[in-house]
């Protein structure tokens, strides 16, 4: 399939580029940007007049709810809401029912994803045998059969001897860990984040102190073993901060955000909204300032979607109760956008942080538009603007904080290896 | 937004004291006056809710909040019907909504609902069809809403007006969702100093940010009080991590004759029960000549029959 995606104007972070042209795509490859190869015959022409075209988006986390929990969403399901947000690589993080804790499962998983129409998907092998923080898993197998990083995701590894053992056998053969700061006894029981807003509420609080105390201990591990690590999901400036500093005395670290805590904070929680339950949790205006600004400084280098699909019986219970999460694949560009137009941030450096720098986090190809490049672009109405609703999205969980919210920008197009596997109902 | 009031800004649910309007809370406390003399006369009723349904949903167990909201719903001719959830369908895992669903269909008026968890009360009170009022008698550490106005209905018997006085909450205000309720009915009223007395264990991150004054040491947040309010301690917190002993807390928090001196020589002491004496309080304090713990239990059938009554919209008596 040849295609022919005209007069769009193309932003490509990697390349630092920025202007109107055109974008030729054959057998799966971007073969021309601006200039038609020879004897180009395009199968399908995209006329992007007016729209951005952009790299497919890299997302660093998004639950596809397989194997174990198909009640709450599928694959096919997951998969193409993913499309639909126009993002083209996925990681997917091992917190399944059984976890990917097995070269056999993560080999299934992708079987079944490269059958499907949809993103690219990267699993993340669970970091401890059934994710128990106690063994560790066979991270070499486990790579083999296509882990891109090693992670507990969300369950707790309370034993610092195995996260440290964990850190020196993968930096024996150079495996990356992706791990979430929260110190697990300092978050027990809680709901929320420790401070004016929970208080007030009567939920019981997660401190700022989870965060930051985990983070001492990761960010001492990792420069004592050297290993390869990636923070994920950070919340709390304090915890910025730390990275911040750690990279600045040379610590080879990277770290993400979830679109969610760009926006919302904890004021969001007045109301009870079971929505807006999630892991982290939200936090103060402060902390959510701290990640507007470390976005744009460089300090926090991706932004991810953190899609957790959660069935609807699961939030129809008070608060304490309820199943953290928020579905959100459908809002990470339009979430992105939103930022960079409150912060007056170009979308050349905006895109970047859903596009080149996740796509090098994750270590795949894709993320850029080059002339060689795989086939991954998105294209998109910047100046669309809908309004969130469960029968807007295609996703099945319709758990999200922002249902009633007005969003501007929408994909038209997600290319995908060459293949158009989203395309905008007229 | 606002869950509890009616679009013209009457009571449509009884949730939380937080943002509740002064005029309400006052109209509530006049209500309640003019139920006291229910209480005594030889046919202890009033005709206001003649017909109505309500339903005591306790979904975590309660006697006497429970058997004052069934008295209050007694004496203005509701008919009553108790169920202790925590004992029947939540065990068999019946969903808190179809429990709501279910007593609904049973053409249900009013809900008094009981939950362990924070914000139970806005959720049920959330899906409820529009004739059903739901009253909040206690969810998690949030609100006890009727709780903190039969509070303010004591002192406002005992000390006329609320625009001179000093009062001070002892305790486990973390845990506390009747403490929750009275800092936010006390500076809704206009009390101009609300003091908060406990460890720093005891006392919820930015407390200070609900408008009261924070101390440690119990004998300086008690002088000059005209009123002492102390919190109960729940067993499970007395040994731990939050506190050591009951008896280091008793000699550092507890109120006795000697640190209730401190106070205003007129100040009352009062306490929402059920008491550990010995341990937040001498039994010399509560038995003693301020104590007005037992009058508070009295006045809580008159403060929750006003509730009852404003919102199943009846004349206020």
């Amino acid at each position: 399939m040849k295609i022919h995606i005209r007069n769009g104007r193309i932003i490509d972070p990697m390349n630092a580029r920025d202007g109107v042209g055109d974008l030729y795509i054959a057998a799966g490859k971007i073969v021309g940007n601006g200039q038609a190869p020879a004897d180009f015959h395009a199968n399908r022409t995209l006329d992007a007049t007016g729209l951005i075209v952009c790299p497919g988006l890299v997302d660093l986390s998004v639950r596809l709810r397989e194997p174990g929990y198909e009640y709450r969403a599928t694959l096919e399901s997951e998969m193409l809401a993913a499309a639909a947000g126009g993002i083209t690589s996925l990681a997917c993080p091992p917190d399944t029912d059984p976890p990917l804790d097995e070269p056999g499962l993560v080999e299934m998983l992708k079987f079944r994803a490269k059958n499907l129409p949809g993103p690219r998907v990267y699993p993340l092998g669970a970091l401890t045998q059934k994710l128990e923080g106690r063994a560790l898993t066979e991270m070499a197998e486990l790579t083999e059969a296509g882990c891109r990083a090693f992670t507990q995701a969300d369950a707790p590894l309370t034993d610092t001897l195995v996260l440290l053992r964990a850190m020196e056998y993968a930096a024996t053969f150079g495996f990356s860990l992706w791990l979430r700061p929260q110190d697990v006894a300092l978050a027990r029981e809680g709901v929320a984040h420790d401070g004016a807003v929970a208080s007030r509420l009567g939920l019981p609080g997660i401190p700022a102190l989870a965060e930051t105390v985990a983070l001492a201990t990761i960010l001492q591990l990792a420069r004592e073993t050297g290993a390869r690590v990636h923070l994920a999901r950070l919340s709390t400036r304090e915890g910025i901060a730390m990275v911040r500093a750690a990279k600045a005395q040379g610590l080879a670290v990277s770290c993400d955000v979830a679109a969610t805590h760009v926006h919302l904070s904890e004021n969001d929680l007045v109301g009870f909204d079971a929505h807006m339950h999630l892991v982290p949790p939200l936090r103060s205006l402060r902390d959510r300032d701290a990640i507007r600004e470390a976005l744009r400084d460089g300090s926090l280098d991706a932004l991810c979607s953190d899609h957790t699909p959660v069935d609807e019986d699961a939030k129809q219970v008070p608060f304490g109760e309820s199943e953290p999460g928020a579905s959100g694949v459908e809002l990470l560009l339009p979430l992105t956008l939103k930022w960079a137009r409150e912060m007056g941030v170009p979308l050349l450096q905006a895109l970047d942080l859903v596009t080149w720098k996740p796509a090098q986090i994750l270590g795949v190809p894709g993320g850029h538009l080059s002339v060689g490049a795989c086939a991954d672009v998105c294209i998109f109405d910047a100046a669309a603007e809908w309004v969130v609703t469960p029968q807007a999205l295609a996703s099945q969980g319709d758990n999200t904080p922002f249902l009633g919210h007005p969003m501007q920008g929408r994909v038209r197009y997600t290319v995908i290896d060459g293949h158009i596997d989203f395309e905008a109902p007229r | 937004m606002n869950l509890q009031l009616t679009e013209d800004g009457r009571l449509r649910h009884l949730l939380t004291l937080d943002g509740l309007p002064r005029a309400i809370v006052t109209q509530i406390l006049d209500t309640a006056e003019s139920f006291m003399d229910v209480g005594e006369r030889e046919v202890k009723k009033v005709p206001l809710l003649r017909g109505k349904s309500i339903f005591n949903l306790f979904f975590e167990p309660s006697t006497r909040t429970r058997t004052t909201f069934e008295i209050a719903a007694k004496r203005l001719s509701a008919d009553v019907v108790n169920l202790n959830i925590a004992t029947s369908s939540q065990t068999k895992g019946e969903a808190i909504l179809d429990t709501v669903d279910n007593l609904a269909a049973m053409h249900a008026d009013m809900f008094i609902v009981r939950h362990a968890q924070s914000g139970a009360a806005h959720f049920i009170a959330r899906h409820v069809a529009p004739h059903i009022s739901v009253v909040n008698a206690g969810d998690g550490r949030h609100a006890h809403p009727t709780q903190g106005l039969l509070d303010m209905f004591t002192i406002r018997r005992y000390k006329g007006a609320f625009h001179n006085l000093t009062v001070a909450i002892v305790g486990d205000v973390l845990h506390s969702r009747v403490a929750r309720s009275q800092i936010h009915a006390l500076t809704t009223l206009g009390v101009p100093e609300v003091r908060v007395i406990g460890p720093k264990t005891l006392l919820p991150t930015g407390v200070e940010q609900m408008g009261v004054k924070v101390f440690h040491d119990m004998e300086a947040g008690l002088r000059g009080c005209d009123v002492i309010i102390m919190l109960r301690l729940q067993n499970e917190r007395m040994k731990g991590a939050l506190l050591p002993s009951a008896q280091e807390y008793f000699k550092f928090f507890g109120l006795t004759p000697e640190k209730l001196a401190l106070a205003k020589p007129d100040a009352i002491v009062m306490h929402p029960g059920p008491m550990n004496r010995g341990v937040e309080i001498a039994s010399e304090v509560a038995d003693g000549p301020q104590s007005v713990i037992l009058p508070q239990v009295t006045y809580g059938i008159a403060v929750r029959m006003a509730v009852m009554a404003m919102l199943a919209g009846g004349p206020s008596a």
